[in-house]
């Protein structure tokens, strides 16, 4: 007890200092577990929180709930300060008991202080979760062959959407290699339409190009060589060649004046896209919801998607995809009612779950999902990213959520330097090296 | 002082110690709130930078491990450079304007007053806000000003600066407003029969006699400035690139983006020590501290 408060203390006036010293609030965390059985669950809070809005209610009133003797309450995130209000909750008392992650690195200082419950037993043999899963959905979450989370969002391929209105017009077709797309930029240009829309300032945006361009050059090995621990692999000759076919691209005009101040998440960029000045974007899966919200018409009737094209003489299949496999659900591993919790992810396993996430226009990673996709609001797309996941040779974890915050934070400020020109691709490759 | 009556002294000590200096328990509660709220955090922002610390678990003690590298951060060499810049251009921007919108909002015409309640508005919106909305007039596409602003080294700068302006302009407008009103009418009459002009009056009256309120104008100025933080964030997120990380963002970065708490604090101590040499060295070299008056003889 007595170094839990230390710690309290001492996170509470860490915060505190630093966050008072820039002039923001301190975020201190509320609810938090009682004695009183309810477990409290963060989750990040965006549109797509209904479906664990629901979950929770459904548990809440279960006789699961009841049996096991514990309560979820939800505490809902706003986005943007989702990871450090996180940080911030798990680092004191009031941890929540089930947190929202991205897997991966996202969870790696959580599983090092021995805050993260292990799920890989209950997720081989636990009737209702065994089987109920992709398995390359489950792995690709977990850390060093161990598992933590159970998936409860729907999957989030980075895909290239395209618009189809303005690809008919100038009579263009989905490119499937790199040389197509120059071709089609070139074209586009001529016609004074920029090729691509780009939220740059929010940098993950520009990541997804050398993502892609990595795992298409060199293929998924190079990456995950990095991911594992080892920094030479940035050294791979496939990071220099698609950071200097990144540098051709911004050379050549193909993302339009003034990316690098448009932002995705302020509507920037989906707004550059759906109103024609833009042809294609880049863009998870999740940019087919956000076109619905935003512009209902553009992507009912304009949007296109396809698998970002192969690069002559990669070593890279078309199938293999990157993003986002999901989100999880973890347990911390202090929690009061572990039995609860575990009772409460078999929700997330459940077919009334999975028919809410294909509702909301999500495609749930559950095994039974493509027969729900039907009632998908757009069957076509659904059954297209099902596929792609489903057959991808290897799904690479985005690679700010792969690895640490701390070696993420100064990569994603190396990809925006290249991307604004203030370092030549060498220069990159020899900064990104240089972090460990 | 000679022109104090002795008995003046004499009366105070007759009323006893209640009459005296107020009983040291009254400046119990603002050394309880500054110790708390002020110095406790400062101290565990000190000890934290000899720490690794990622906000889970207990710090790990790294003696001067944060220390050393913040001192051979390429980073840190241009966040300082950024700031400094920043807090002289911001200074610079901030006197001229307010110092001329303060001379003129003091005459007691009723146009005046009306235009100056209306300039004071901005310095009314949280930074937040006003933030955001020049972020939307400066956007590439869709804003008023179509140009590339915060995607350019100079414009995102500029940007900052005048965002930073905008919104505190109004309140040393209002300082330097109180400040010339205090200017005896006697000495601009004088002048007058002097036959000095308007602008031999506002050189040799109204800037001299403004010297003490341009003092501590300029303190709050450049302490606020070393501050300075969340227009950047909102703005233009220490972009592009780094040419806009200012030290205050560099610490925002390094903690609640890295989870480097060692690290951030670090760089915290530094900026308190930093902005604390500052501004006495500033109370210094303008005599704030032994601030005379400019009235003398009169």
């Amino acid at each position: 007890m007595e170094t839990y408060s230390r710690r309290w203390f001492l996170g509470a006036a860490g915060a505190t200092t630093l966050a008072s010293a820039v002039g923001l609030t301190a975020c201190g965390s509320s609810g938090g577990s009682g004695s009183s059985g309810t477990l409290t669950a963060f989750v990040y809070g965006d549109d797509a929180v209904k479906v664990q809005v629901k979950s929770v209610n459904r548990f809440n009133a279960s006789a699961a709930a009841k049996k096991a003797g514990g309560k979820i309450k939800l505490e809902k995130v706003p986005g943007a300060d989702y990871p450090a209000k996180l940080r911030t909750a798990m680092g004191s008392p009031n941890a929540p008991d089930i947190f929202f992650n991205w897997g991966g690195g996202s969870i790696k200082a959580y599983k090092d202080a021995g805050q993260l419950l292990d799920l890989t037993d209950i997720l081989t043999s636990d009737s209702a979760l065994k089987d109920g899963f992709l398995p390359s959905v489950i792995s690709a979450g977990g850390l060093s062959g161990h598992n933590y989370g159970v998936p409860m969002r729907g999957m989030q391929p980075v895909i290239l959407f395209y618009n189809k209105t303005l690809f008919a017009e100038h009579k263009l077709t989905a490119p499937t290699t790199w040389d197509q797309l120059l071709d089609i930029n070139a074209k586009l240009k001529k016609a004074k339409i920029t090729p691509f829309a780009l939220g740059g300032k929010d940098i993950w945006p520009e990541l997804m190009w050398l993502e892609y361009l990595t795992d298409r050059i060199g293929g998924p090995a190079v990456f995950d060589k990095i991911k594992n621990g080892d920094t030479s692999g940035w050294g791979d000759p496939a990071v220099l060649k698609a950071a200097q076919t990144v540098k051709q691209l911004i050379d050549d005009g193909a993302f339009g004046k003034g990316f690098s101040s448009v932002a995705y998440t302020n509507g920037g960029a989906p707004a550059v896209f759906a109103k024609g000045k833009a042809a294609m974007h880049l863009m998870g899966s999740w940019e087919y919801s956000t076109q619905l919200g935003k512009f209902p018409d553009f992507a009912k009737k304009d949007l296109g998607w396809c698998a970002f094209p192969t690069v002559e003489g990669g070593a890279g299949d078309i199938r293999n995809v990157v993003g986002n496999p999901t989100n999880y659900w973890s347990v911390n591993a202090h929690t009061g009612n572990k039995d609860a919790a575990i009772a409460f992810l078999r929700d997330s396993a459940s077919k009334t779950y999975a028919s809410e996430l294909v509702a909301n226009g999500d495609i749930p990673t559950t095994s039974n999902a493509e027969a729900l996709l039907d009632k998908s609001p757009n069957p076509e797309f659904a059954k297209f990213q099902y596929q792609m996941v489903q057959q991808a040779p290897s799904f690479t974890l985005s690679w700010d959520q792969a690895v640490d915050p701390d070696v993420s934070t100064p990569m994603l400020t190396e990809i925006n330097k290249l991307f604004v020109g203030q370092s030549t691709p060498e220069q990159f490759v020899s900064a990104v090296k240089g972090l460990k | 002082m000679s022109s104090t009556p002795v008995t003046g002294k004499g009366s105070a000590r007759q009323g006893g110690a209640r009459a005296g200096r107020p009983h040291a328990a009254w400046v119990l509660p603002g050394v309880l709130f500054f110790t708390f709220f002020a110095v406790a955090p400062m101290a565990l922002a000190v000890y934290l930078s000899f720490t690794k610390w990622n906000g889970l678990g207990d710090p790990q003690p790294v003696g001067l491990d944060n220390w050393r590298r913040l001192l051979s951060d390429d980073r840190l060499i241009q966040s300082l450079t950024i700031t400094v810049l920043l807090t002289v251009v911001s200074w610079a921007f901030q006197t001229v304007v307010s110092l001329l919108l303060g001379v003129w909002a003091a005459g007691r015409q009723r146009n005046r007053a009306i235009l100056s309640a209306i300039f004071f508005v901005p310095f009314l919106l949280s930074s937040t806000a006003i933030a955001l909305l020049f972020y939307a007039l400066l956007d590439p596409n869709f804003g008023i000003i179509r140009q590339d602003t915060l995607g350019s080294t100079k414009g995102a700068f500029l940007a900052i600066v005048f965002v930073g302006g905008w919104q505190f302009i109004p309140f040393h407008t209002l300082i330097y407003q109180g400040g010339a009103r205090q200017i005896p009418e006697v000495l601009y009459q004088a002048a007058a029969i002097d036959g000095a002009g308007r602008y031999r009056q506002f050189f040799s009256i109204t800037l001299p006699q403004l010297r003490n309120t341009a003092t501590t104008s300029s303190v709050l100025m450049i302490v606020g400035s070393l501050t300075y933080f969340e227009t950047v964030l909102i703005l233009t997120q220490g972009g592009p690139g780094t040419d806009t990380a200012i030290l205050p963002y560099l610490m925002y970065e390094a903690g609640f983006k890295s989870y480097d708490f060692g690290y951030a604090s670090a760089i915290a101590t530094f900026l308190v020590v930093a902005a604390t040499a500052l501004s006495l060295l500033l109370v210094r070299l303008t005599g704030f501290g032994s601030m005379r008056s400019t009235r003398e003889g009169m």
